[in-house]
C-alpha cells in the first residue's frame, strides 16, 4: 500500500492517537481494509506485487459478499477502505460497492491504473461518494510506459488523470520506480507538473509477487538511486506549495527494515478476490498459513482468533537478533514475507536489517542486479509479464 | 507563526479530500483523509463540525459556539485552532 498523505505527528486538536500509531493502550482494530476486488487486469506490469498464481484464484466474492465484508470491518472500527486489485474497475459493480462503502462511513480510496475509466464514470464515482482516486503510471513516455505495462495505455491514462481532476478530485499519481524507468525521473516529474498533479508518489518497487520474480531486472543501481533522490529533492523544493512529491527509498538500500503493515495483525486487513483474509497482501505465500475465508468465518473471528492473524502479532514469536533488540517496537522486525522469501523462515529478522545474520542476501541480490544490468540487452533475462498465461505456465493450474 | 490566515470575515472550509465525521468505534469526532485519520478532541470536534456543516464566517462561527457554550470567551482559542488546523492542511480560508 502506498503512503500518500503520510501521518502528521501529534497535531493540535488531535488526541494523539492517530491511525497507525501503536501506543501502549492501543486496542487492536482493523483500521485499514484493503479490498482486492479482482485479479483481472488489462495491464501486465512485470513489477506487479500480486501473487504469481493469481490466475488460479477463482470464484470472486459477489457484490453482497463484499458489502457484508465492508459492514463487518466497519463495525469493528475500520475507517479506510482501499479498493484495489488487479484492476478494480474491471468489477462491473464498482459503483455500487463505492456507494455502499461510503454510506457505511468508510473513507473510500480507489487505486487504479485508469484503464476502464472515462470522464462520465469519474463523475459517477464522485456522485456515489468516492473520496479519493489514485492513478498509477508505468513511466513518463508513451514507449516505455506501454512496454512496461505490456499494452498501449499511456494516452488513455493521461486523459484519465485529467478526468479525475475535472470531477473535483485532487490528482494523485503513482509511479512505481525500478531500474528500467528510474532514470526518467525528471521526465516523470515534468509530466506530473504538466498535468497539474497535486500529489505524486514515486513508489519504489517492493519485491513481492511478480516483482520478486523479476527482481534481477528491476533492482535499481545505487548510482541510479542517488541521482533520482537528488532530482526528487530538487523538485520537492521547487514545487513547494504546488505539487507534493513523496519519494520512497527502496528498503534494499537501507540498514533498517520498514515497519511492515505497522505490525502484523495490528491495523491492516486484506481481503483477496476469493475472500481469503490476510494480514498483508503478500502473506498468502507464507508456509503454514491456514488462509481463513470470509465465506466461512466472520471478520471478527478471523481478526481476533485465527492462527494466521495471531502468528506474528506482538513480539513473542521473534528470534534473535530482534528478540532482544530495542528497535523491535519501532519496526516489528520488518517484513515477514521478505524474511521468508530470502531466508526460508518467516520468523527471522527481515534481511534488510544490518543486524540480521542474513543481510548478505540483500547485498548479493543487489550484486546480481548489477551483473544483469551490465549484460547486453540480448543476453539479459527477459522481464516476465504479469498475465494469466505466464501465471499458469509458472505456477501450473 | 506566520501571517494569520483568518479574520472575522474569512470563511474556513475543509481542505479538498478531507472528511469530518463522528466515529462510534473511537467515541470521538475524526478527520479522514487519504490513508489516514486524526482523532479530534471535543473542542476541535465542535469547531470542525460547524465548518463541515455550513459555510460561514469565523465571526458567525464564534457567535454560534458562544451560543452553544453559555457565552464562553473562546475567541482566542478558536483563532489559534484555525491557524494550526490550516498549518496542518486540514482547512483553507475562502
Ligand atoms: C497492485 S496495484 C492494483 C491497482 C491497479 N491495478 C494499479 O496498478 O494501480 C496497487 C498499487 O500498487 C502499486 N504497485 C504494484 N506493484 C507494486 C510493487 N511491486 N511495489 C510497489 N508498489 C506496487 C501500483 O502502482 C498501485 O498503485
Ligand atoms: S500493478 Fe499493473 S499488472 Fe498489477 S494490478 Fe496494477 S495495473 Fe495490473
Ligand atoms: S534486529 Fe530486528 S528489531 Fe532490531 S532493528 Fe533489526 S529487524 Fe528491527
Amino acid at each position: 500500500m502506498t503512503t500518500t498523505g503520510s501521518e502528521q505527528n501529534k497535531a493540535p486538536g488531535s488526541t494523539g492517537g492517530e491511525m497507525g500509531m501503536n501506543s501502549q493502550n492501543h486496542i487492536r482494530q482493523p483500521l485499514w481494509l484493503l479490498a482486492e476486488l479482482t485479479y483481472a487486469c488489462p495491464l501486465q506490469c512485470p513489477y506487479c506485487s500480486n501473487p504469481m498464481d493469481f490466475a488460479n484464484i477463482k470464484s470472486e466474492l459477489t457484490t453482497e459478499e463484499w458489502i457484508n465484508v465492508f459492514k463487518q470491518a466497519r463495525a469493528m472500527g475500520a475507517t479506510q477502505l482501499g479498493l484495489s486489485g488487479g484492476e478494480p474497475l474491471a468489477r462491473p459493480d464498482i459503483i455500487e460497492l463505492i456507494r455502499e462503502a461510503r454510506n457505511l462511513g468508510f473513507y473510500t480510496n480507489l487505486i487504479t491504473s485508469g484503464i476502464g475509466l472515462d470522464a462520465s464514470k469519474a463523475q459517477a464515482f464522485k456522485d456515489a461518494g468516492l473520496d479519493h482516486i489514485q492513478v498509477s503510471f508505468q513511466a513518463s513516455s508513451e514507449d516505455l510506459n506501454n512496454l512496461i505495462a505490456g499494452t498501449d495505455a499511456f494516452q488513455h491514462k493521461i486523459e484519465m488523470a485529467k478526468a479525475v481532476k475535472a470531477a473535483g478530485y485532487p490528482m494523485v499519481l503513482c509511479f512505481v520506480t525500478h531500474r528500467q524507468n528510474i532514470d526518467q525521473i525528471e521526465e516523470i516529474l515534468d509530466l506530473a507538473i504538466n498535468l497539474d498533479a497535486d500529489y505524486v508518489e514515486l513508489a519504489t518497487t517492493q519485491y513481492y509477487g511478480w516483482a520478486m520474480h523479476n527482481r534481477d531486472q528491476l533492482l535499481p543501481l545505487k548510482e541510479q538511486l542517488e541521482r533520482a533522490e537528488a532530482i526528487a529533492h530538487r523538485y520537492q523544493e521547487e514545487q513547494k506549495g504546488n505539487m507534493k512529491i513523496y519519494y520512497v527509498v527502496p528498503d534494499y538500500y537501507e540498514e533498517r527494515p520498514k515497519a511492515c503493515m505497522n505490525g502484523w495483525g495490528n491495523v491492516f486487513l486484506t481481503v483477496t478476490p476469493d475472500g481469503t483474509a490476510l494480514p498483508c497482501h503478500a502473506a498468502r505465500d507464507l508456509p503454514g498459513m491456514e488462509l481463513p475465508n470470509v465465506r466461512d468465518l466472520s471478520i471478527r473471528e478471523i481478526w481476533e482468533d485465527s492462527n494466521d492473524f495471531n502468528r506474528f502479532r506482538g513480539f513473542d514469536w521473534m528470534k534473535e537478533p530482534c528478540r532482544s533488540c530495542d528497535e523491535r517496537f519501532k519496526d516489528f522486525g520488518g517484513c515477514r514475507c521478505q524474511a521468508y522469501m530470502l531466508t526460508g523462515d518467516p520468523a527471522m529478522a527481515d534481511p534488510v536489517c544490518g543486524k540480521s545474520p542474513d543481510h548478505h542476501l540483500i547485498l548479493e541480490a543487489i550484486e546480481r542486479g548489477r551483473e544483469e544490468a551490465a549484460k547486453p540487452a540480448q543476453e539479459a533475462k527477459p522481464l516476465v509479464f504479469r498475465n494469466p498465461k505466464n501465471s499458469k505456465e509458472i505456477c501450473g493450474s | 507563526m506566520t501571517e494569520p490566515k483568518f479574520n472575522a470575515d474569512s470563511v474556513p472550509v475543509l481542505a479538498l479530500g478531507y472528511r469530518f465525521q463522528w466515529e462510534p468505534a473511537q467515541d470521538c469526532y475524526v478527520l479522514l483523509y487519504p490513508e489516514g485519520m486524526v482523532k479530534l478532541n471535543p473542542a476541535a470536534g465542535e469547531i470542525l463540525k460547524r465548518i463541515s456543516e455550513k459555510k460561514q464566517t469565523v465571526g458567525e462561527l464564534i457567535a454560534e459556539l458562544k451560543a452553544a457554550f453559555n457565552g464562553a470567551d473562546l475567541d482566542d482559542d478558536v483563532y489559534q485552532f484555525l491557524e494550526e488546523a490550516h498549518d496542518n492542511d486540514w482547512i483553507r480560508a475562502e
